[in-house]
């Protein structure tokens, strides 16, 4: 085990910047795309239901190991409204994730439209053919689309925070990691130290004073 | 923050910073800052602009009637597509005839686009949508022009007719749509949905199973030999006059049409739907449509259907002709409004209602 309980599985974290990437593009494309009757509107919707397929098969993957690793305590130091704003609005990143491109597949379903990935590969549909069902949906789509953007921007402005400003290795938990950045640090503290402490917060507020420089 | 050191302004604007530009460039893509673009929605308001808004219905070619039948293929059309619609068998087909217009009961005399839309099921799961008019060529090439056209023709509430003011510099600003209302003006105006030659209006890339891709344009030529209505007197035609003829039709029998595929040649014009391809062209006989039945859109399964005419198969693509993507948010910003809307009764659903109680 390289991983430090400090940080977010390595996996964890590949996937998360992966999404990261796919999200954002979606969400510009998404509201590139219904902005135009220009030639653009059918290349970006050509694009946009296939990258949503990639992120719902990415989150499926990521959401399990999430609950199975685990992510790193908070500093203790934060307030516990400000732990329990992260806590609901990462549940919420995830149900915005996952919801987002099921959201999208069903409304093409409730409006029979083929549910066409790429280069002929279709989706069977989920729902029903039901036009009331589909503007319901499509509506829920802009919706929902505009609500997680809004998150997007909250997650990204606090995770700058904690990297800029607290300097507490939260941003480091997702980014590089403590241990990878910290080879000297590694050496020179047992691992038990950090792995099996028997108070990790009292460890952990230690060592993100002292690494808080790093993230600045 | 808990933080007992003072607070650092810098990190803040940065955060800041990246936030706003996050932000204004989000604001750029949806088109809320920059240069205007037309959306679907202008699209939709020009035409309800146009002829007013009659809400639950298509926002263009809201008059219509469901049929179903198959489309026969001979396996000539595969030397053009991959697309299994052209491998030799039979597949389902169902569709919709229309008449221009927003407005669900319009009169059916009136000089203006008859129209077959076509949705071709194969049984590699994928569809083929296909939405054609009963002319070879568009008023007009752009969506811009499409938005100014629906502007500039509203007809004035007491002549019933564009205001000359606002269409002689719409005319000069446009010949092609003059050359079409020239051309509408002389060409036979059809009796029947049946005896109607109806176009794909744009051009589309069809690849073949050696990777080589071609331009290609098509028809459905009716079988029923072509006659006009008399354009004299098209006020005194009765209000649903091919609706109740199409129906009477099928009830004593079924209409064919052929299906001819036509190559574009060297110099063609693929990116404006207003130039018909004149002179000899390689034309492939791709099969038979057989139209069996038709019913009320309450009845039918044409009425909650888009039929985007760039839902395609592997084999056909889109061509350079942006009137295609103008035609597809246009079309799905409709579908939109009225599936939102709830859908209304349609003037063959009327007549059914009438002889169902009799």
């Amino acid at each position: 085990m390289t991983r430090h309980s400090l940080d977010f599985h390595p996996a964890l974290r590949v996937l998360h910047w992966l999404i990261a990437l796919a999200v954002l593009a979606m969400l510009f494309i998404g509201v590139g795309m219904v902005s135009t009757a220009g030639p653009l509107y059918p290349a970006l919707l050509a694009l946009h239901r296939p990258i949503g397929i990639v992120i719902l098969v990415l989150v499926l993957i990521r959401l399990p190991l999430r609950l199975a690793t685990g992510a790193p305590a908070l500093p203790h130091n934060l307030a516990p409204l400000q732990k329990r704003i992260a806590a609901g609005s990462h549940i919420l990143l995830y149900a915005a994730m996952i919801g987002m491109p099921l959201i999208g597949w069903a409304m093409l379903s409730a409006g029979s439209y083929p549910v066409l990935v790429v280069n002929g590969f279709t989706l069977p549909p989920i729902l029903p053919h039901d036009l009331a069902l589909y503007a319901l949906l499509r509506e829920a789509h802009t919706v929902v689309a505009l609500l997680f953007f809004a998150l997007i921007l909250g997650h990204l402005a606090a995770a700058l925070a904690h990297g800029l400003v607290r300097r507490d290795g939260v941003l480091r938990s997702m980014t590089l990691g403590h241990a990878t950045a910290q080879p000297i640090e590694k050496t020179a503290a047992s691992p038990a130290s950090y792995d099996d402490a028997v108070d990790p917060v009292t460890v952990s507020v230690d060592k993100r004073t002292r690494v808080a420089s790093d993230d600045a | 923050m808990s933080s007992d050191r003072r607070v650092p302004i810098g990190p803040f604007a940065l955060i800041g910073a990246i936030i706003l530009l996050l932000l204004a460039a989000f604001a750029w893509a949806a088109g809320w800052i920059g240069r205007q673009r037309i959306n679907g929605g202008d699209v939709i308001a020009a035409l309800d602009y146009n002829g007013g808004k009659h809400a639950g219905y298509r926002r263009a070619h809201a008059k219509g009637l469901c049929f179903s039948g198959t489309f026969a293929a001979n396996g000539a059309g595969a030397a053009l597509s991959v697309a299994q619609a052209f491998a030799r068998g039979s597949y389902p087909v169902i569709g919709r005839f229309s008449i221009a217009g927003g407005n669900p009961l319009a009169g059916d005399g009136r000089n203006v686009f008859h129209s077959m839309a076509l949705l071709l099921n194969t049984p590699d799961g994928q569809q083929w949508r296909m939405a054609m008019d009963h002319t070879p060529i568009f008023p007009v090439a752009d969506v811009a022009s499409f938005v100014a056209l629906q502007r500039a023709t509203r007809p004035d509430a007491e002549t019933g007719k564009p205001d000359p003011a606002v269409m002689e510099p719409f005319l000069a600003a446009h010949p092609e749509v003059k050359a079409f209302q020239d051309y509408m003006a002389k060409a036979v105006l059809p009796d029947s949905f049946a005896n109607a030659t109806y176009y794909s209006i744009n051009a589309f890339g069809f690849t073949d199973r050696t990777g080589t891709a071609r331009l290609v344009r098509w028809q459905f030529v009716p079988e029923a030999t072509l006659t006009g209505l008399d354009k004299a007197s098209l006020d005194q035609l009765p209000r649903d006059y091919l609706f109740r003829e199409m129906i009477a039709r099928t009830a004593k029998g079924s209409s064919r049409w052929r299906l001819q595929l036509v190559v574009a040649n060297v110099g063609d014009v693929t990116d404006k739907a207003t130039v018909a391809w004149t002179g000899p062209h390689r034309t492939i006989d791709a099969g038979t449509l057989t139209i069996r039945a038709v019913s009320p859109e309450e009845a039918g399964a044409c009425r909650d259907l888009n039929f985007d005419p760039t839902i395609l198969p592997v084999g056909i693509g889109l061509s350079d002709d942006p009137l295609l993507a103008a035609r597809s948010k246009s079309y799905s910003s409709s579908f939109s409004r009225r599936a939102a809307e709830g859908a209304g009764p349609s003037a063959a659903g009327e007549h059914l209602r009438v002889e169902t109680a009799r």
